[in-house]
């Protein structure tokens, strides 16, 4: 019991900051149709920006300007960029993004090294928050949790209430009806960018210290949030939240489950050894196994519904 | 019957079928004389690191040329196009294990068709997953099996040999010609032999109506579909065709190296297919050949010489994708009319003169990134740095200088020449046209 409180509270930590990355995704990918290589880098240079500016001036102050130089980032690559290479069709904005992620992985290491950075959790709130049975809860976690949701609460805002979010909203599901009356779209599509990098750069200054900042960090991130956005399905803010929670649950449950499948079995009296190669996958045990249940779980909701949780359309 | 198609009948006369085929056949002469170009005469043995290398861009011509049955023809963006490759490469092992216990009498110049068909029945399995989508969420389901699949041999022992990979033993004694594939040059040969055969193979393909439609699906598949074919199926048998290819070079990959990790399934490798073909351009048949003798020949060359490859790789990329989404092949034939027309060689000036201003921009940006990551990577190994066959202290400001006036006065002399350039190349169009 007390195990599952504290998996259910780091669960819903780790959820919200996927959803802060695939929310981000999510949207470029419905509205531009461009498949962002290059998000998990951005993410990762929200970490390297935050230990810098932390560094220098402490952390509060990075925690705001670290963000945004990532949406100007973001704005930069969209304009100078990825609009270059539009008219060349959606798979060369994909590999430009591709490329990307191979200068900014190199940079990131020529600029601070191969070492992981020592960037730690502000003394401020390096304390016990509450504790469980006996379990601390960090209050950095709790920071966390308070940092996604506001960034939860202010999208839906403005994706709601105002008049942008309107024509975001319009321009996620009908591109080109949304042009056809008029706005000017190449303008949304970058405040869009923009937004996702400030998002990705946010998660990245709070995700930093939480893990750890090395140059890896991208491609450890970067394919469980395709797997949140192909999971929650395209031009779905929705479904790509509840794909990010029930990821984030999966990933924290599975590490504390110590039983295998052939546990399962065993009441049925059925033994297996791990002699071939479907035995081990049978009696190895759940804990082991916990990072390639995302995969899993995307092959199976493919398979059975291919437009993802809830997909609006197809590709 | 199209044009091409009915070119490529078999003729009677073997004279003119030679005359047709002689890009096959210089191809096969000069893969086969390579070796002997570096044979040290001295001590009598064929340099190690050439042979390898040349083994090397073999595997990555069928590689490439398999992953462009999907990007190319298809118009399928795939990232687990290693996992075919990979797979197929771990069949292998197990297939020479079985054959040197005696147990698989199958000749070793039969396995790499053996290991076809396991990336055939692989290509089956994983196709029918990632063809029930196209475009954009196909190239991500395929990011999902990469990424399970490489999860899973780093997992298991069983078949994958966990972390470090399966090993095997190419001597197996089972030969059509009595070959032991003792040497390396042997193993060449026979990636040679095999490279040809896929490379003809899927030719060939190109030209069957699955080849067409695979085509037509990619260029238009709503109107594909109403004349009658289910792209979804034509989707899958080009998966599930190019997954035999992909399986014949993680055969030779498996034999030349008679070891398997999980880096042959992994998805740096599906991006060096990517990279081979779209450098040498995806639009054509020949481009990813190009691509690939020309990405494994720097990888070999310049990885020995810099750690930045990378960031040269990604430079060379969006330079590719912004400036010449057609690939290397795609700016040879952007020069065909004014060959038909005779202006080539009115471009020699031009050209030349835009050569020492884009050489001035590649020494600074080299030397820049050289300095840069020596200053925080290299200095740590406890080296010394040298550009360009100099040593260089990296503490003096010269360096840095000289680095930072060549990328800035390159890149200003290069976007006039390249302006003159232009409008040279647009005039010359324009009389070509005429």
């Amino acid at each position: 019991m007390q195990i599952g409180l504290i998996s259910l509270l780091d669960g819903l930590v780790y959820g919200m900051l996927l959803f802060m990355l695939a929310s981000g995704l999510t949207l470029i990918l419905s509205m531009m149709g461009v498949l962002n290589f290059a998000h998990a880098s951005i993410y990762m240079l929200g970490a390297y920006f935050a230990y810098q500016i932390s560094h220098w001036i402490g952390f509060w102050p990075a925690l705001l300007v670290a963000p945004l130089l990532c949406a100007a980032l973001g704005a930069a690559i969209e304009v100078w960029g990825l609009r270059r290479v539009h008219h060349n069709g959606h798979i060369a904005e994909l590999l430009f993004t591709f490329g990307l992620v191979f200068i900014i992985g190199r940079a990131v290491q020529m600029a601070w090294g191969m070492l992981p950075m020592p960037y730690r959790v502000p003394a401020s709130l390096d304390f016990p928050l509450f504790s469980i049975y006996g379990e601390n809860f960090p209050a950095y976690r709790g920071f966390m949790l308070v940092v996604s949701a506001g960034m939860l609460l202010t999208t839906w805002l403005l994706l709601k209430k105002t008049r942008i979010g309107l024509i975001i909203q319009a321009a996620l599901t009908h591109p080109g009806m949304v042009s056809a009356l008029g706005h000017d779209v190449p303008r949304v599509f970058t405040t869009v960018f923009a937004g996702g990098s400030l998002l990705a750069g946010l998660a990245g200054v709070i995700a930093g210290n939480y893990f750890t900042t090395e140059s890896g960090m991208a491609d450890a991130m970067g394919p469980i949030v395709f797997v949140v956005v192909i999971f929650g399905g395209l031009g779905s803010l929705a479904g790509c939240f509840i794909a990010s929670i029930l990821m984030g649950m999966v990933q924290t449950f599975s590490v504390v489950m110590d039983w295998s499948f052939a546990d399962l079995l065993r009441p049925l009296g059925i033994t297996l050894s791990g002699d071939d190669l479907l035995g081990e996958i049978l009696t190895i045990s759940i804990s082991r196994i916990g990072p390639l249940v995302p995969y899993v779980l995307l092959i199976v909701i493919l398979l059975f519904r291919p437009r993802g949780l809830l997909g609006t359309r197809e590709t | 019957m199209s044009d091409a198609a009915l070119r490529a009948l078999p003729s009677r006369r073997p004279l003119a079928l030679a005359i047709r085929l002689w890009p096959w056949l210089a191809a096969l002469a000069v893969s086969v004389a390579l070796p002997w170009l570096f044979y040290d005469f001295a001590h009598g043995r064929h340099s190690g690191f050439m042979l390898s290398m040349l083994s090397q861009t073999g595997m990555m011509v069928i590689f490439a040329l398999s992953f462009n049955m999907l990007m190319g023809q298809a118009g399928l963006l795939s990232f687990c196009h290693s996992v075919l490759f990979g797979l197929a490469g771990y069949s292998t092992v197990h297939f020479l294990d079985a054959a040197g216990a005696g147990s698989l009498p199958v000749p070793m110049e039969l396995m790499p068709l053996l290991a076809g068909l396991s990336g055939l029945g692989f290509g089956i399995v994983f196709g029918y997953m990632a063809t029930k989508q196209r475009s954009t969420a196909f190239a991500m389901i395929t990011l999902g099996i990469v990424q399970l699949v490489t999860t899973a041999a780093t997992m298991f022992h069983h078949f994958f040999g966990g972390e470090g990979g399966v090993k095997t033993d190419r001597e197996i004694g089972i030969s059509l010609f009595g070959f032991e594939y003792g040497q390396s040059i042997q193993v060449y040969y026979l990636i040679v032999a095999w490279m040809m055969i896929s490379a003809a193979g899927m030719y060939f393909h190109t030209m069957t109506p699955l080849g067409r439609m695979a085509n037509a699906c990619r260029d238009n598949h709503e109107r594909a579909q109403f004349v009658g074919y289910d792209p979804r199926i034509v989707r899958f048998l080009q998966f599930a065709v190019s997954g035999f290819y992909a399986g014949v070079g993680g055969g030779l990959f498996a034999i030349t190296y008679e070891i398997v990790t999980f880096d042959a399934v992994a998805a740096p490798l599906a991006a060096n297919a990517l990279l081979m073909a779209y450098i040498g351009g995806a639009t054509t048949f020949f481009g990813p050949v190009l691509g690939a003798i020309l990405i494994t020949v720097l990888q070999s060359g310049v990885s020995l010489m810099s750690n930045s490859w990378l960031v040269y790789v990604g430079v060379l990329f969006i330079a590719m994708v912004t400036f010449a989404p057609t690939g290397l092949t795609g700016i040879i034939l952007e020069h065909a009319p004014l060959a038909r027309a005779g202006l080539l060689r009115r471009l020699v000036v031009p050209y030349l003169r835009v050569l020492p201003a884009g050489g001035l921009v590649l020494v600074g940006f080299v030397g820049l990134v050289e300095l840069l990551s020596f200053l925080t990577i290299g200095m740590a190994q406890g080296k010394q740095l040298s550009l360009f066959g100099r040593a260089v202290d990296i503490f003096s400001i010269v360096p840095w200088l000289v680095s930072l006036a060549c990328l800035l006065g390159g890149g200003l002399w290069l976007a006039r020449e390249s302006g003159r350039f232009k409008r040279v190349w647009d005039g010359l169009m324009e009389q070509a046209r005429r």
